[in-house]
């Protein structure tokens, strides 16, 4: 992919990304008392949107 | 006789005939080289400051015919610089005569050229 | 099984594995072959932001607020993403200049103030001791439950001042906890901060702590439940707990909250002292970054995987509330008879204290020792420091006596205050004071304008805010002031309610402290800043931080802005007073040797790079204000002004300015050069001009020459030429020699206009009167060739004044030239005046053949005429028509032609009135 300059604009719009994803609007979605696998929705949501900014920013990093 | 001066024509004219020569007249080098081609001449008398066809040129032409070899050429010309008459007798004159010249000295010239 | 004595055995078991690990590791490195120049060993080691706050904290919090632990662990993963463009930066800063603490570097950007580095190191000293104290509180706690086995009782709390010092764990935890900080930190001095046994040791507990919170986790949901689903549908019966699945319930003080806490955590990543020392100071390699940014918020991703369900599963096996939620992780394996596991787990805890106390404890002794008490020491003339030595045992005597008062005042924090807090609420305290640093130093590296002043102020604003709304609450919730400063106001005044300043009211008091400190810090930071220009070594530093990745090698960017008289000797004393003399000796080899010369064989300059590595050596032992302190001491310095280092910084771009300026030069010179050269040709033209022109007249001259000369010669010689024949010779030679006289006349008459030499009487004319006698002069011409003339005159008209004689000249000329070109037999001349605009115009028409437009142009140059010169020899002299539009011009009129080839020609002229 881009290369040592693209990575910079790239994890800044990763981490934007992050802050809209953990923060109201997209948040107050979620945060309803509903069930998914068992295990309370803004429970699943919070988890997997965190592993999955993780995973974006391991293939930015390690590009 | 190339010339499209017609007073120089008139008084050569009459000076070659008195003479005894058969003159023809042409007013401009292309005029000139026609009428040779169906009469060569003995003898051609060439101005150099002629429209379209300078007297030099026509001059050359002449040179570059074998078949005209023979024809003896002078010129006449207002410019009497040493680097004109070089140029002329590089195209092939065996006469260069500036004016105002003297008309017995040119017929004495032209019958010198001649008589060889 | 657990009783006292096995505990604190394991402990020190434990201990003193790590303590092994650090030893080797040291080892290893002192050969060479270091262990920890690994990017997993640095992620791990960035894992000591989990402290036990994350260990026993976490649950306690998730408790009580559902979610609300995480964005202490999501804001940092955010932040972390902005590594790659903020800690890149960072890095490449501290390394170029030695940077050995936050305090250090936040000096060193604004001009290696040390008034700054002290406050940085007193901020950071206070902020940090609430979180100290919680290391100590959970250890202690961790300790006094488990002793308690099997019994699962809540111990009594210290702070209640039921328990002597002498009495109290923690106490005797702080100063095992010293003894062992020491131990690890502080067995030698080195140039770069590096403590790689120490790296080493909380790498490995990085791993313990969190095998141990996984293997509590693993066992509380599929030991004592059969897994998520179960755990939490059973939760989901309990109506509070299902109310805490969806927290944030619409209210927008929750989500703000959360946004201010992610915010929090996001700087506290950055500036938590201890997060310094490892991420920037005891980074080996800059490429390790790449993989910590990914693996570090994956370990955080995996720590706090359980924490839900181990909270959710104590509330449902402690449902009256007696057992502490910040306890669970320990006290759910002890409640189910799991010995081993609940002392895998009070060693996890304690993994997890210790880690962070040893870490920030050596960070901040670092910036004790060098940025506040080092300073002051070297400016006291009476201890005579300059003269000792060899200062590394006190070096090392300031670093270890900081280390045992900090986890003193620690402790004491602890005592004071400590309890009426959750663990959490401890922890964000701390983290609320390092997050004013954000400011000065995230502005420090992107922004050039900020001054010193800025800086100091920003952080007292922020710092002091911070205390009012934050220290001082806590230490009067727990008695030691007034509970009512807390109610009604300092003094009564409601407005500056600790905890509700100017009214704002309704918010957590983490979130109103944050919105009052970065208020005050970030606008004191910008304000003053703006208001008063930096400083020539403030301006030299900024450009070193800011342009970090825009300059040249490591000595390039400092030495030039040095300027001052040393030796070689001198420094070489100076290094070896605080490194030894052996380092000494080793650093000028060193620098000697990538300059190609062998030291001290081969003498080195005392120069301005060798000044600056000297410098950057000792602000490795040092720090850099007192470094430079140093420095200057051994050599002159001269001061530069700021506009000097300007210059300094500008000589580049003077460069290119001054490179742009030749090459305009150059053009300009290419541009005089065509000019120049433009100009000649046009000269050389005049001049063959004028050889034309004197070759033309000669030629002209020669012709009717020739005719007179050949034509007299024949009639002298000839005596017998008829009588027509004479005659016509005779008519030619009056003829050429009529002809002649006019050339001649009109040449010298051009001549003497041109030169200006030509009488011009002038007088008051009437044009009319003129036109009419030329015509009248010219009528027998007319006649002869039967041209028609038509005049139309006005009755009246202006007079003109003007050479008569001129302009009967020009007249005739233009008539003279109608009547020759004019078709004889049925020639018409029209003459036409007319009177406009101040002058007046002669019109004269002809109805010959027309000039053609290419000849329209130059019959009015000299020796030039109209009409087909090969058909018909020219019947003028060419200059007629040049002469009289000279003479019209010389009376300021014009003179033109119009003509349409086959339509005849029509010569215009005007005069002024």
């Amino acid at each position: 992919m881009g290369g040592t300059e693209g990575r910079g604009p790239r994890m800044v719009a990763l981490c934007m990304l992050g802050v809209v994803l953990f923060n109201f609007p997209i948040l107050a979605l979620f945060n309803a008392p509903a069930m998914l696998f068992g295990v309370p929705l803004l429970y699943v949501y919070m988890f997997a949107a965190w592993a999955a900014l993780i995973v974006l920013m391991a293939l930015v990093a390690e590009d | 006789m190339a010339d499209d001066e017609p007073n120089i024509v008139t008084a050569l004219e009459f000076l070659l005939e008195k003479r005894g020569y058969e003159v023809q007249v042409a007013r401009n080098g292309d005029e000139a080289l026609r009428m040779m081609e169906d009469l060569p001449p003995d003898l051609v008398v060439l101005d150099v400051m002629m429209p379209q066809r300078s007297g030099y040129d026509v001059a050359r032409l002449i040179r570059e015919r074998p078949e005209w070899a023979h024809v003896k050429i002078v010129m006449l010309s207002a410019r009497g610089r040493a680097v004109e008459i070089g140029k002329g007798v590089a195209s092939g004159a065996d006469l260069y005569i500036t004016k105002p010249f003297s008309t017995r000295e040119l017929m004495q010239r032209i019958d010198g050229l001649l008589a060889r | 099984m657990l009783h006292g004595p096995v505990i604190v055995l394991s402990a020190f078991a434990y201990l003193g594995l790590l303590f092994a690990i650090a030893f080797y590791a040291d080892k290893r490195a002192d050969a060479g072959r270091s262990i920890i120049a690994s990017p997993y060993v640095y992620s791990l080691s960035l894992a000591v932001y989990a402290t036990a706050w994350t260990f026993y904290g976490s649950v306690g919090r998730a408790a009580s607020d559902g979610v609300g632990f995480l964005p202490i662990y999501i804001g940092p993963t955010l932040m972390i993403a902005l590594w790659w463009l903020v800690m890149r930066k960072i890095l490449r800063i501290s390394k170029q200049n030695r940077i050995t603490s936050l305090a250090d570097f936040i000096a060193s950007r604004y001009g290696k103030s040390a008034a700054l580095a002290g406050l940085v190191t007193v901020i950071a000293v206070i902020g940090i001791l609430p979180y100290i104290s919680l290391q100590l509180k959970a250890i202690s706690t961790s300790y006094s439950i488990l002793v308690q086995y099997p019994e699962v009782v809540m111990p009594d709390q210290p702070g209640a001042h039921t328990v002597g010092v002498g009495g109290d764990t923690a106490f005797w935890v702080a100063l095992i906890l010293a003894a062992f900080t020491i131990a690890f930190g502080t067995r030698h001095l080195d140039a770069a901060e590096h403590h790689q046994g120490m790296v080493a040791a909380i790498a490995f507990e990085s791993l313990v702590k969190l095998l141990a919170f996984l293997a509590v986790g693993v066992f509380v949901t599929f030991g004592l439940f059969n897994g998520f689903g179960d755990l939490f549908g059973r939760a989901v019966q309990v109506p509070q707990l299902q109310a805490m699945m969806a927290p944030f319930g619409g209210v927008a003080g929750g989500y703000a909250s959360w946004a201010w806490l992610t915010f929090l955590s996001m700087m506290a990543i950055m500036f938590l002292p201890r997060q310094f020392q490892v991420t920037v100071i005891e980074n080996l390699d800059e490429k390790h970054l790449n993989k910590a940014i990914w693996l570090f918020p994956l370990y955080m991703l995996a720590i706090n995987v359980f924490v839900l369900p181990i909270a959710f599963g104590g509330l449902l096996r402690f449902p009256d509330g007696t057992v502490d939620a910040d306890t669970f992780v320990l006290t759910l394996p002890m409640a189910e008879k799991q010995e081993l596991l609940a002392l895998l787990v009070f060693i996890g805890g304690l993994s997890a204290a210790t880690g962070m106390v040893i870490v920030e404890t050596i960070a901040l002794s670092t910036m004790v020792c060098n940025d506040l008490v080092m300073p002051v020491l070297l400016r006291l003339r009476g201890l005579r420091l300059n003269q000792q030595p060899d200062l590394t045992g006190l070096l090392l005597g300031i670093r270890r006596g900081a280390i045992v008062a900090i986890l003193l005042l620690g402790y004491l924090y602890f005592r004071l205050a400590g309890e009426a807090y959750a663990l959490v609420s401890i922890g964000l305290i701390s983290f609320a004071a390092v997050a004013q640093f954000a400011p000065v130093v995230l502005g420090g590296i992107f922004w050039k304008g900020g001054t010193r002043r800025g800086a100091l102020c920003g952080l007292i604003a922020g710092f002091g805010v911070w205390f009012y709304t934050l220290m001082l609450p806590a230490i009067a919730r727990s008695g030691w002031l007034p509970i009512g400063v807390l109610e009604d106001g300092p003094m009564g005044i409601g407005l500056l309610k600790p905890l509700a300043l100017f009214g704002l009211g309704g918010l957590d008091q983490i979130t109103h402290a944050m919105i009052w400190s970065m208020i005050a810090n970030v606008g004191a930071y910008v304000g003053l800043s703006l208001a008063a220009a930096p400083s020539a070594a403030e301006h030299r530093q900024a450009s070193l931080f800011v342009d970090v990745f825009r300059q040249g090698g490591e000595t390039g960017g400092g030495a030039r802005f040095w300027r001052g008289t040393a030796s070689v000797p001198d420094l070489q004393n100076l290094l070896a007073r605080f490194l030894g003399a052996a380092a000494a000796e080793e650093a000028l080899r060193e620098y000697a040797a990538a300059r190609g010369r062998r030291w001290p064989e081969q003498a080195i300059e005392a120069d301005a790079e060798l000044v600056h590595y000297v410098e950057m050596q000792l602000a490795g032992a040092l720090g850099s204000a007192s470094a430079r302190v140093m420095v200057a001491s051994v050599s002159k310095e001269e001061a530069l002004t700021l506009e000097e280092v300007r210059e300094v910084l500008d000589e580049a771009s003077q460069v290119v300015a001054y490179s742009h300026r030749l090459e305009q030069k150059s053009s300009e010179l290419e541009a005089a050069t065509a000019e120049l050269r433009a100009a000649n040709e046009r000269l050389q033209e005049l001049d063959r001009m004028k050889d034309d022109f004197v070759s033309t007249v000669t030629h002209e001259l020669r012709t009717p020459l020739t005719s007179i000369r050949a034509f007299t010669q024949i009639l002298y010689e000839n005596p017998d030429v008829d009588l027509e024949q004479r005659v016509k010779f005779l008519g030619i030679i009056t003829r050429e020699t009529e002809r002649l006289t006019r050339l001649i006349n009109q040449v010298l008459d051009l001549a003497k206009i041109e030169s200006g030499r030509a009488e011009w009487h002038e007088t008051r004319l009437d044009l009319r009167e003129v036109v009419a006698d030329t015509v009248t002069g010219m009528s027998q011409v007319f006649e002869e060739r039967n041209i028609k003339v038509d005049m139309r005159i006005p009755e009246r008209m202006a007079a003109v004044r003007a050479d008569v004689d001129r302009i009967i000249q020009v007249m005739l000329n233009l008539l003279s030239n109608a009547a020759k070109f004019c078709e004889p037999g049925s020639g018409r001349i029209e003459i036409v005046m007319s009177e406009a605009s101040g002058a007046l115009r002669v019109d004269v028409r002809d109805n010959g053949p027309g000039i053609d437009p290419a000849d329209q142009r130059v019959i009015f140059d000299k020796f030039r005429q109209g009409g087909d010169t090969l058909t018909a020899k020219p019947r003028g002299t060419g200059l007629g028509l040049h002469i009289s539009r000279q003479i019209v011009e010389h009376f300021g009129g014009r003179m033109w032609v119009e003509s349409h080839p086959g339509h005849g020609a029509c010569f215009s002229f005007t005069l002024p009135t």
